[in-house]
């Protein structure tokens, strides 16, 4: 029976790595999720015949009805949702990953703390003791900041909280958790209210970690935690000596840093800059500059006029289109251009949206074919030659004072090179500045036009202007 | 139950982590978010421990902790899996209108 076990386990395993591989590719994505899903169906199923399990048919019960009630909310939200609010979905998800990393920890070190350990299957060694305290840590932070960031990116909590002192109360309570997990890693008698005090304040430290952290870094956030229950999973696999955990959650672990380093990368911050400062703070009065010019507002009858009568139309969507789920209707616009003759390419920048690849998912969604949608190197010489460049609910993602002003707090950060189309129609819902509140000059430049409105409606706007000349 | 000592768990983290590094190393800008979500859904194996944690509870207390564990660790793996077959289901839309 073990080797069964370990061989479903060993193939699980291969099924993620490939399943992964394969979701890699556009062409195989679909195929590469469900080879993942078998793996984990049989590799849940086997762990009902580990030793110990089918011992206690109380606990079988309570593991059954477990499994029912999380799966079935689980599903239940996950089909409900939509598109638009798939990221903080992904937090939740994440978060309950680390909150039952941390669970597990929880369990052992409870058993440590009765005295239950040594007659139990897993008697822990040192080694494992330390890691399970370490996966609790990561796992319990994990949980409540993926919390916090859903609840951020849900809109339940808007306001960024800042306590007084805050930097200092976060490091004392990182370093009060570290010596309460030390003492419990290293003892052989481990107090049932030192365990206790040490999970509220790591689930504590989780909260203060991600309150101070703007919504429009929440996708950094995310993709950090993700990584964070990674190795919770995989050092509780160490605890219960199952490969399988060590070897998925060290994959999502390393893949989950790799993409937030990607991530940090496309918005030109350092890391560290996200996660222990927040925007605003680090360069408000220093950037402010004359801005020659005014802003040129545009009737949607006459933005229509000029987009019908173009050659080629490069569409840059941001998180405004998100917001307003304008992308059925910009689906809508770009058929209509199409249909008279009008080349129409969309600009996607790597941190449009919430997270990368989320402008891609709500276009496609729409039923725009990914061969039109462009990412930053490929479609930036384009600019030049189009004849109209549509920023739809973007802003700092096409501020040239990226490229020109060095005191920006967003200089040097890759932008899309919209103020070089020949004219510029921006939708905004109003006049303010996007999430950084850095002014951006595009809405100033001469050969921009501002045409506001929510994204859906402004969309709705052109497209009836344009069926009016039909 | 296979005995996984200090250092073969040392050379198994090394090389998962080098495996994770370079899958994603060639993921296009579009599939970043599925990916994100896929491999979301990958750790959601953390249902395996606690199922075997569950199953070995003897208090009343490791029972409550371990139904947590449970509930929560099948909600990432099922919330996980769904999210990522709509995303990825839509990747498929060109191919249906041909």
């Amino acid at each position: 029976m073990d080797i069964f076990i370990q061989i479903i386990y060993f193939s699980a395993a291969v099924l993620f790595i490939m399943g992964l591989k394969k979701m890699s590719s556009p062409v195989t994505a679909t195929g590469g999720i469900v080879w993942a899903g078998i793996g984990m169906v049989a590799a849940s199923l086997v762990a009902f015949f580990e030793p110990g399990v089918f011992d206690h048919m109380g606990n079988l019960v309570l593991i059954i009805i477990a499994i029912s009630v999380g799966s079935a909310i689980a599903y239940i939200t996950a089909k409900r949702v939509q598109m638009t609010d798939m990221p903080q979905m992904i937090a939740i998800y994440n978060g309950m990953g680390g909150g039952a990393a941390a669970a597990i920890a929880a369990v052992e070190l409870v058993k440590m703390s009765t005295g239950h350990g040594a007659d139990g299957a897993h008697e822990m060694t040192g080694t494992a003791q330390v890691l399970a305290v370490v996966g609790a840590l990561i796992g319990a932070v994990s949980f409540s900041g993926s919390a916090i960031a859903f609840a951020k990116l849900q809109g339940i909590m808007k306001k960024t909280i800042r306590l007084p002192m805050h930097m200092v109360i976060n490091l004392s309570l990182f370093v009060l958790t570290l010596i309460a997990g030390v003492i419990i890693g290293f003892s052989d008698d481990v107090s049932f209210q030192l365990v206790l005090l040490f999970f509220v304040m790591a689930l504590a430290f989780g909260v203060l970690f991600t309150t101070p952290i703007g919504g429009a870094d929440m996708p950094v956030v995310i993709s950090l935690f993700n990584a964070f229950t990674g190795l919770a999973v995989a050092f509780e696999g160490f605890v219960l000596e199952n490969a399988a955990m060590i070897i998925a959650g060290t994959v999502v672990g390393s893949a989950g840093t790799l993409l937030t380093q990607l991530m940090a990368k496309a918005m030109n911050r350092p890391i560290g800059n996200i996660l222990f400062a927040s925007f605003g703070s680090d360069g408000g009065a220093a950037a402010e500059e004359e801005i020659e010019g005014s802003m040129k507002e545009i009737q949607g009858t006459d933005a229509a006029i000029m987009m019908a009568y173009a050659e080629k139309v490069i569409i840059v969507p941001g998180y405004g289109m998100a917001v307003a789920q304008a992308q059925h209707k910009v689906a809508e616009l770009t058929q209509l251009l199409e249909k008279r003759g009008v080349t129409v390419k969309f600009a996607i920048h790597p941190v449009a949206g919430r997270m990368p690849g989320h402008m891609n998912v709500l276009l496609a969604e729409a039923g725009i074919d990914y061969d039109k949608i462009l990412d930053l190197d490929e479609i930036n010489p384009e600019f030049p030659t189009a004849d109209v460049a549509l920023v739809i609910g973007a802003n700092d993602v096409v501020n040239p004072v990226a490229r020109t002003n060095p005191d920006s707090p967003i200089y040097g950060m890759p932008i899309l090179d919209a103020d070089k189309a020949k004219n510029c129609i921006v939708i905004k819902r109003g006049k303010g500045s996007g999430f950084s509140g850095i002014e951006n000059h595009l809405f100033y430049a001469d050969n921009s036009r501002m045409l506001y409105g929510d994204g859906a409606k402004a969309v709705g706007e052109l497209v009836s202007g344009i069926k009016e000349l039909e | 139950m296979i005995e996984i000592g200090g250092f073969t768990a040392l050379y198994i983290f090394m090389l998962s982590a080098f495996t994770g590094y370079e899958v994603i190393s060639r993921v296009p800008v579009i599939l970043h978010t599925p990916m994100m979500s896929g491999s979301n859904f990958i750790h959601g194996i953390v249902l395996v421990g606690a199922i075997v944690v569950m199953g070995g509870a003897e208090s009343p207390l490791e029972q409550v902790i371990g139904f947590i564990a449970v509930a929560l660790a099948a909600g990432n793996a099922v919330g996980g899996y769904v999210a990522t077959v709509r995303m990825l289901e839509m990747f498929n839309t060109k191919d249906k209108k041909g």
